[in-house]
């Protein structure tokens, strides 16, 4: 075996032992930096649960165009045609005679429609383009208000876009959290490993003094920043998944009423993944830091 | 080889602990550095194990000096000396055998090879079968043959030993010193500073005398 391979599962071992050495305070830790992991990443997952639930409510991002009185059958086929030609995403007819039997059926409306001399009511297409972003939103909505015949393209707009601003200004939140809390873990690795090269400064002497070099005094406590970070991580996981499981029913019950059917989405294997190598990058930075520091002053 | 020209060590704000200090050492040489408490040797100690840099002068260790030694390749040396110290450095938390791995875990020698290793080491000073025990249950004596093992398990060339027998018995004194002239009686050189030189039997060995931090006497 190469000795490098050796040094590594050396101070493996040596990091685990040192994890295993004190198991109070390891499990203090990994709560500290769980929890610290933790609420960047819900914000995250409630963001990634918002964004795919206004992608499935219907309604949302939708464009109607409302046909001039006087279009006929040719103007009819005629704007199906630039439809399809513009790929403007599905689209359905209805026809004026079909709105008018849908607010029949509305209580009340009966008798005022009965009182109509004619049907008010436009032919009308609604379209539900394939990208929803709001600026595509719009540049589609302004071309179809210049097609022959279109007398008035309704787009949510406003709505869509205040909500765009919101899951905007949502993600700059997490995105914030994010950074502090990803501080605060490398400030707590930092912190962890300062005591632990404290406790053990009579033995990084002898070490020194029968000729370790730095980078193996440091190889353990590399190794105990990035385990104890990526551990950090998996718990932040559990703790996201136990907290998923307490109120996705709620929040799928409120999501019924509303009439929106979506799943909510919990973590992924592969973002369980990533939370556990982000703890451990991040671990690994605090542990380096303290020990480029600390192993300096013991000189 | 150890070498040492015109060497002066000064501590910050302090006097100076040796001045132009000059002697050489030949591989297998047996040398008992002596003189009064404060005299210096301790400092000399020091400077060959690169723990303190010199002021002026050179020292050279197998063709190596000392004084212009980069940071980076100062354990490189100390893996090739064997280091007694006068606190003898043990970790009291680590058990007899651990604690003679530890310079061979710092070379990354293989588990298996570095406890027989370990266990020759110990078997050399007499300490076969206490591989198990922890430092504090040994006696002063075991506690400085348990330093020895763990100098000599990388098989250094060199040994440098500070006051080994310093609070020891004649008895376990005695043991120390004997175990010392078997290693250069297989070649390894020995450099040991004592205040006193004991009588020893074998061959007559060299003394280097320091007086307020100046050589003033060699003798055989
Ligand atoms: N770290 C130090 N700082 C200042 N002075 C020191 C230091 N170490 C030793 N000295 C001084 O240097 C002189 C030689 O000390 P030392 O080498 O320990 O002598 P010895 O080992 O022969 O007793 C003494 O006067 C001592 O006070
Ligand atoms: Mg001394």
């Amino acid at each position: 075996m190469k000795a490098s391979v050796i040094h590594h599962l050396a101070a493996l071992r040596e990091a685990c032992r040192r994890l295993l050495a004190a198991p109070l305070n390891c499990v203090l830790s990994l709560l500290v930096i769980g929890i610290a992991l933790t609420l960047p990443s819900a914000g995250w997952l409630a963001l990634e649960n918002l964004r795919q639930a206004t992608g499935n409510a219907s309604g949302v991002q939708q464009i109607s165009l409302y046909l001039a009185l006087d279009a006929g059958q040719r103007e009819i086929a005629e704007i199906e045609t630039r439809l399809r030609e513009a790929g403007a995403g599905r689209w359905r007819f209805v026809s004026r005679a079909e709105a008018l039997k849908h607010l029949q059926a509305s209580e009340g409306m009966a008798e005022i429609i009965a009182s109509l001399p004619s049907n008010p009511l436009p032919d009308a297409f609604v379209v539900t383009p394939g990208d929803s972003r709001p600026a595509v939103l719009e540049s589609l909505a302004a071309s179809f208000a210049g097609w022959p015949k279109v007398a008035h393209v309704q787009l949510d707009s406003a709505w869509v876009q205040r909500f765009d601003a919101l899951l905007r200004l949502g993600k700059r939140l997490v995105g914030l959290l994010a950074v502090l809390f990803a501080g605060a873990l490398v400030t707590i690795t930092f912190t962890t490993i300062r005591l632990q090269i404290l406790a053990q400064a009579a033995e990084i002497e002898v070490a020194k003094l029968v000729g370790a070099t730095d980078a193996w005094i440091q190889r353990p406590l590399l190794h105990f920043g990035v385990l104890q970070g990526a551990l950090g991580g998996l718990v932040a996981a559990l703790l996201v998944t136990l907290g998923f499981h307490l109120l996705s029913p709620p929040v799928g019950e409120l999501a019924r009423l509303y009439g929106a059917d979506f799943v909510l989405r919990s973590l992924s294997g592969l973002d369980v993944a990533v939370l556990a190598g982000v703890g451990g990058v991040l671990g690994w930075v605090g542990a380096r830091l303290s020990a480029r520091l600390h192993l300096r002053h013991l000189e | 080889m150890i070498a040492a020209s015109e060497l002066t060590k000064r501590y910050p704000g302090g006097r100076e602990a040796l001045r132009n200090v000059s002697f050489t050492i030949t591989a297998g040489e047996m040398v008992f550095l002596t003189g009064h408490s404060g005299a210096g040797k301790s400092t000399l100690f020091r400077l060959l194990a690169a723990i303190e840099r010199p002021t002026t002068g050179a020292i050279l260790i197998n063709g190596q000096n000392l004084a212009s030694l980069r940071r980076p390749a100062i354990p490189y040396l100390r893996r090739k000396l064997g280091l007694i110290f006068q606190d003898r450095k043990l970790l009291f938390d680590r058990s007899v055998l651990d604690n003679v791995l530890l310079p061979l875990a710092i070379v990354g020698l293989p588990r298996k090879e570095a406890e027989h290793r370990a266990q020759a080491a110990l078997a050399k000073v007499g300490l076969t079968g206490r591989d198990q025990t922890l430092p504090i249950a040994l006696s002063g004596g075991e506690q400085q043959r348990l330093a020895i093992a763990r100098a000599v398990v990388n098989r250094p060339a060199i040994l440098l030993a500070d006051e080994p027998t310093a609070n020891l018995d004649t008895a376990s004194a005695g043991e120390i010193l004997a175990i010392f002239r078997a290693f250069q009686q297989v070649g390894v050189t020995v450099l040991i500073a004592m205040h006193e030189v004991p009588s020893l039997a074998g061959p007559p060995v060299r003394v280097l005398r320091l007086e307020h931090g100046e050589l003033c006497s060699e003798s055989k």
